[in-house]
């Protein structure tokens, strides 16, 4: 008899409706006004995963999207977690609708998918774990930002191709603890 | 009082991750159509089905939501939609556009400014601006993918050589950040400059047509013209007979079969905070409720119950 490890049964939301509902206009708020940083709340995924990712997991993915788990995400109690809680197949970068893991794990970025000229939509989102999110550093424009606003990012080159792609690409969400950034690739980042 | 017989806003969870995706994608890339995959809901196509799904998958609790049915609050679509949220989602409603959280629009945008928190909800009947000129799906998208719209310009073009003037009244085609080609929604042009740079989330649903699209807030707008045709937007040349303002959208209503008739604002709550500010138009001297304001075409006078 195969017996799921007990805490992977736990960490996901209590009250999904009302939960995700919340949290997904945290998410939509969050990538609707990229480099505003909002808190989310209510999954206690597995280490090495933030809240804001088992979130972000828990609300947009499910038995219909693959999920790329990458570095040491990829790891049994996240994949028991996911399993449990998600259902999601889980697949390689190249054909993931969702990847989640830290900038460095998901490198190159450039192999996920980034839609077809007449279908742009079907491409990856990236959810990176990084250690801090702060309004401070790369100037970013575009869509949903008045004027220009400012977000810590890994770096700006990546994201400099990826808006050149437009309107192909792959969209970003940013978690750290139970914080939440987004980062579509409509937004145009500055050279730094 | 919600009904514990469905989920939370109706929809299942699985159906609301996928149209929250789509939503996403949509607002990742502004003013692309986003294919969804469409439910059955308890109206008919064409009643708001899309936006009843977008909606929903953007309801919170917390919500105050507005629903207007081109610009009204008190009609049936309007009345029916409010109603199965109050129902299926518990949420608090709303009339007044500067109190709602969530507002679902047929065909109009509120006149109030909207604000940063604000989510605007149009239902779409027919979301590819194309579909009137090329019929074919697979041709309209390989003309969005190649950036073709030549064709719409022709359209206008054509307008103007028979009218003297664009023509296209309502559902005017926008430009958005330089890219698409979107409809904007049978909201009539005068609306079509609060389309852009709108400090509100903007999102579409075509539940019919399965396709989800979105204009993040201060994102481009720009309605296709010419630079000697640039343009205009119009309303009728009239004040508002009930609350006198000059520079709102107006509904003509016939008042008799003598000619009569009478021109007032098509935002029923824009109107009414007016006339309860004290401004009044031509005919809106004393107050009335919006259902005696009704009555009074069928001839119903407060008190006429009793005199009959």
């Amino acid at each position: 008899m195969i017996t799921a490890p007990a805490d992977a049964l736990e960490g996901g939301f209590s009250e999904a409706p009302l939960q995700s509902a919340r949290a997904f206009r945290e998410i939509l708020e969050a990538m609707a006004r990229p480099g505003t940083i909002r808190r989310v709340q209510g999954a206690r995924p597995p280490e090495p995963l933030s809240v804001a990712a088992g979130v972000a997991l828990l609300v947009l993915t499910d038995p219909t999207t693959r999920l790329h788990l990458a570095g040491a995400a990829d790891c049994p109690a996240v994949r028991d977690w996911v399993a449990f809680h998600i259902g999601a197949p889980l697949t390689a970068a190249e054909d993931a609708d969702f990847a989640v893991g830290t900038w460095d794990a998901l490198q190159p970025v450039t192999r996920f998918r980034i839609g077809q000229p007449d279908y742009p939509d079907r491409s990856a989102t990236l959810i990176v774990e990084v250690d801090r999110l702060v309004n401070h550093g790369p100037a970013l424009t575009g869509p949903g930002i008045e004027t220009a606003t400012w977000l810590i990012l890994p770096e700006t080159a990546a994201f400099r191709a990826n808006r050149a792609l437009f309107p192909l690409g792959f969209d970003t969400i940013f978690t750290a603890g139970d914080r939440i950034a987004g980062l579509p690739r409509s937004t145009r980042v500055e050279a730094i | 009082m919600t009904d514990q017989a469905y989920n939370f806003a109706y929809l299942d969870e699985q159906t609301k991750r996928m149209i929250r995706r789509a939503i996403l994608k949509g607002i990742a890339v502004p003013g692309y159509q986003v294919p969804f995959a469409s439910r059955e809901m308890p109206m008919p196509y064409g009643w708001g089905t899309g936006g009843v799904q977008v909606t929903a998958a953007c309801l919170v609790p917390e919500d105050w939501l507005k629903v207007i049915d081109q610009g009204a609050d008190d009609t049936t679509n309007a009345v029916s939609i409010r109603r199965f949220f109050q129902r299926t989602a518990g949420v608090a409603v709303t009339e007044a556009t500067a109190e709602a959280t969530i507002i679902q629009t047929r065909h109009r945008i509120p006149e109030t400014p909207l604000t940063e928190g604000q989510i605007l909800v149009y239902q779409v009947p027919i979301p590819e601006p194309l579909r009137f000129l090329e019929p074919r799906e697979t041709e309209t998208r390989k003309m969005h993918e190649l950036e073709e719209y030549g064709l719409m310009h022709v359209k206008l073009y054509e307008d103007i050589a028979r009218h003297g003037q664009i023509a296209t009244s309502y559902a005017y085609p926008v430009k958005v950040e330089g890219r698409y080609v979107m409809d904007p929604s049978p909201i009539p042009k005068f609306d079509n400059p609060k389309l852009s740079d709108n400090p509100a989330i903007q999102l579409f649903g075509a539940g019919r047509e399965q396709r989800i699209y979105a204009l993040p807030p201060w994102t481009e707008a720009v309605s296709l013209d010419f630079d000697d045709h640039p343009f205009e937007t119009s309303k009728a040349p009239h004040n508002c007979d009930l609350c006198g303002a000059k520079d709102s959208y107006l509904d003509e209503v016939i008042t008799d079969d003598q000619g009569g008739r009478m021109f007032v604002c098509s935002d029923t709550d824009f109107c009414g905070g007016r006339r309860a500010a004290g401004h009044a138009g031509r005919l809106g001297g004393d107050q009335k409720s919006s259902k005696t304001f009704a009555n009074s075409f069928e001839g119903i006078w407060p008190g006429a119950e009793v005199a009959r």
